[in-house]
């Protein structure tokens, strides 16, 4: 019986010849990320060692990856002291991979793990982030844990008693449409499979439309999988796995191949044809509360966020300037763009890209998760409707429970911010 | 412990404090601004931070014993963050729920909150149940409702009294070369 992706990978991090959905497994972890809940992660993982008489010493500080990203630079006393905690603790221990607060390495963790080159195709990667699935995009198998759970991934550098999840796979053809983006696809899935659809199951994407779109565009996929419940997203690695991650990510030596066998074996099958796909939005207060933009033309904004681990990358902020280049956004709107990371930002600024947003009036904040989850920077105002490029809408997401939050692609966000409602980039002036 | 806690497939009689629809996330369970609270003996304050009334009375300690929050399918979908689960096993909630988020009922497993399936419950607030190891039944209502058990391996780390004691076991197990 052949295998899919994740049956794959985890039979490999098992040094099995095979794995099956259902099979409960100890699957050894390549890549362990944390962000600031690293301090919540390190304070479970000495507990683990209290009272055994041995050292804590994590298995091993090379796999280990933390990114200051949810609360850069830090809001709050509090913050900035587990901030410095878990400094400390990196330092202490020789996690190599840590990125603090810094204009040359810093990050969303979900850009800065791929740019890095720390996630190649057949990896099993864990974080402390339910966006880990992000990292499937790259062939991988990614999923987010807790806190107590990496605590016992530091200590024995594996998942215990995983069951292999199921698969579902949909595939997709058709070329997407003009100002029609891979966040278009992914929204559209989300109606389609609803907000628990794939709880405990693997997304894994096929078709010539995931043949032919970018690194960055699948990176957007597998990010909003979790949104229907998935485990992980999952893209099988080919050539433009390989491209990008020789070209922009600089990895060197040998690539594996990750593709599921013809004969596998999946849940479910749903196929899409992108072909006649309109922008879609999700509505408030729910991710799978998705509608074509078409029906939702009209709808006063009062803030335009465009980034975030979903859409903060350079083919979103490309996407963002081109449809603002000359033109200013309304009045009524107050725009904010996160890069998704420094070194988008550093070439989104050289290729002119952000001198346009500007320019249009869009506010340049640092990269990191910004108002995605309500933490700071850019609150709502009792009242308020928020259009946002980022992955949730539930009530009270971005602070304020008065709020509503709408989530569109780049290009929707951005045509809307010259409109001050919600508008369909596709209309034109 | 209260009284009416008894271990086994003895019967605990629990009060719904609270009953809540689908896809309730844990944005709103904890909501993101409490975020930079970590430790389990801090996040039971923010508990269910943006419902005024229910906060209140985890405050005042107006909580009956054995309280049960019931809710839909998907309870504690979104975020990974696992104040969600430390905030409501501070104040020794058990959740009834239709399903739950994978992430969340994992983080529940290793903390060892109460976090039972059972898809076809019907409860409003103020109900008395009556929950049994595979069975909860609704006094108020008279029906009966089967609960979907966890997988063995979850309750094998339920039994070793959470991830924190499992991962100890293991970690002693192999430095000792077993």
């Amino acid at each position: 019986m052949g295998m899919t992706v994740v049956e794959k990978v985890l039979a490999r991090a098992t040094g099995q010849a095979a794995a099956k959905a259902g099979d409960v497994l100890e699957p050894a972890v390549d890549v362990a990320m944390s962000h600031e809940n690293a301090a919540l992660v390190l304070n479970q993982f000495l507990e683990i060692y209290q009272g055994t008489g041995l050292e804590p010493r994590v298995w091993d500080p090379s796999r280990i990856a933390i990114i200051f990203d949810h609360r850069v630079p830090a809001e709050s006393a509090k913050t900035a002291t587990n901030q410095q905690k878990t400094r400390e603790f990196a330092a202490q221990q020789g996690i190599t991979r840590f990125h603090d607060i810094r204009g040359d390495e810093g990050g969303i963790c979900h850009q800065v793990l791929p740019e890095s080159g720390y996630v190649l195709p057949g990896y099993v990667v864990v974080g402390t982030d339910s966006h880990t699935t992000t990292h499937g995009a790259l062939g991988a198998f990614a999923l987010g844990i807790g806190a107590t759970e990496m605590a016992s991934v530091w200590a024995l550098g594996t998942l215990l008693n995983f069951e292999v999840p199921r698969t579902i796979k949909v595939v997709v053809t058709g070329k997407l449409g003009r100002h029609v983006s891979p966040k278009d696809l992914i929204l559209h899935l989300l109606g389609k499979l609803t907000s628990q659809g794939a709880n405990f199951k693997v997304i894994e994407f096929h078709g010539e439309t995931i043949r032919n779109m970018s690194t960055c565009g699948r990176l957007v996929l597998c990010n909003m999988s979790v949104e229907a419940g998935a485990t992980s997203g999952i893209v099988p690695s080919d050539d433009e796995t390989h491209r990008y991650l020789r070209e922009e990510a600089g990895v060197r030596g040998e690539l594996r191949a990750v593709t599921p066998d013809r004969d596998a074996v999946y849940d479910q099958v749903v196929e899409i044809d992108v072909s006649t796909l309109s922008p879609q939005v999700a509505c408030p207060h729910a991710v799978d509360n998705v509608k074509p933009v078409e029906a939702v033309q009209g709808v006063r904004v009062n803030q335009i966020v465009i980034g975030s681990c979903t859409n903060g990358r350079l083919d979103d902020l490309a996407a963002a300037a081109g449809i603002l280049k000359g033109r200013k956004i309304a009045r009524s709107v107050r725009m904010l763009v996160f890069p998704a990371s420094w070194k988008v930002y550093r070439e989104a600024l050289k290729r002119g890209y952000l001198g346009d947003l500007m320019d249009a009036g869009a506010v340049i904040m640092n990269p990191g998760c910004g108002c995605c989850l309500g933490i700071h920077q850019g609150a709502l105002a009792d009242g308020d409707v928020a259009l946002s490029t980022t992955n949730r809408n539930f009530p009270g997401r971005m602070g304020n429970p008065k709020s509503e939050v709408y989530l569109c692609s780049p290009e929707v966000a951005a045509s809307s911010a010259l409109a001050g409602v919600i508008k369909d980039p596709r209309m034109g002036d | 412990m209260s009284a009416n806690q008894k271990a086994g497939n003895e019967s605990q009689t629990s009060t719904v404090v609270m009953a809540l629809g689908n896809d309730i996330s844990t944005d709103a369970i904890y909501p993101g601004r409490f975020m930079a609270t970590v430790l389990p003996t801090e996040t039971p304050q923010y508990a269910f931070a943006d419902y005024p009334e229910f906060r209140a009375q985890l405050k005042d300690g107006r909580m009956p014993a054995n309280s049960v929050i019931v809710a839909g399918a998907n309870f504690g979908c979104g975020s990974s963050r696992e104040q969600a689960v430390s905030c409501l096993r501070g104040h020794d909630l058990t959740i009834v729920a239709k399903s739950f988020g994978r992430i969340f009922l994992q983080n529940a497993v290793n903390l060892g909150l109460k976090a039972l399936a059972c898809a076809e419950i019907e409860a409003c607030a103020g109900d008395t149940l009556e929950i049994t190891e595979d069975s909860i039944h609704n006094k108020s209502t008279g029906k009966r409702f089967a609960i979907q058990p966890l997988p063995p391996t979850k309750q094998a780390m339920m039994a070793a009294g959470g991830l924190i004691a499992y991962t100890r076991q293991r970690l002693l197990a192999r430095h000792s070369g077993v």
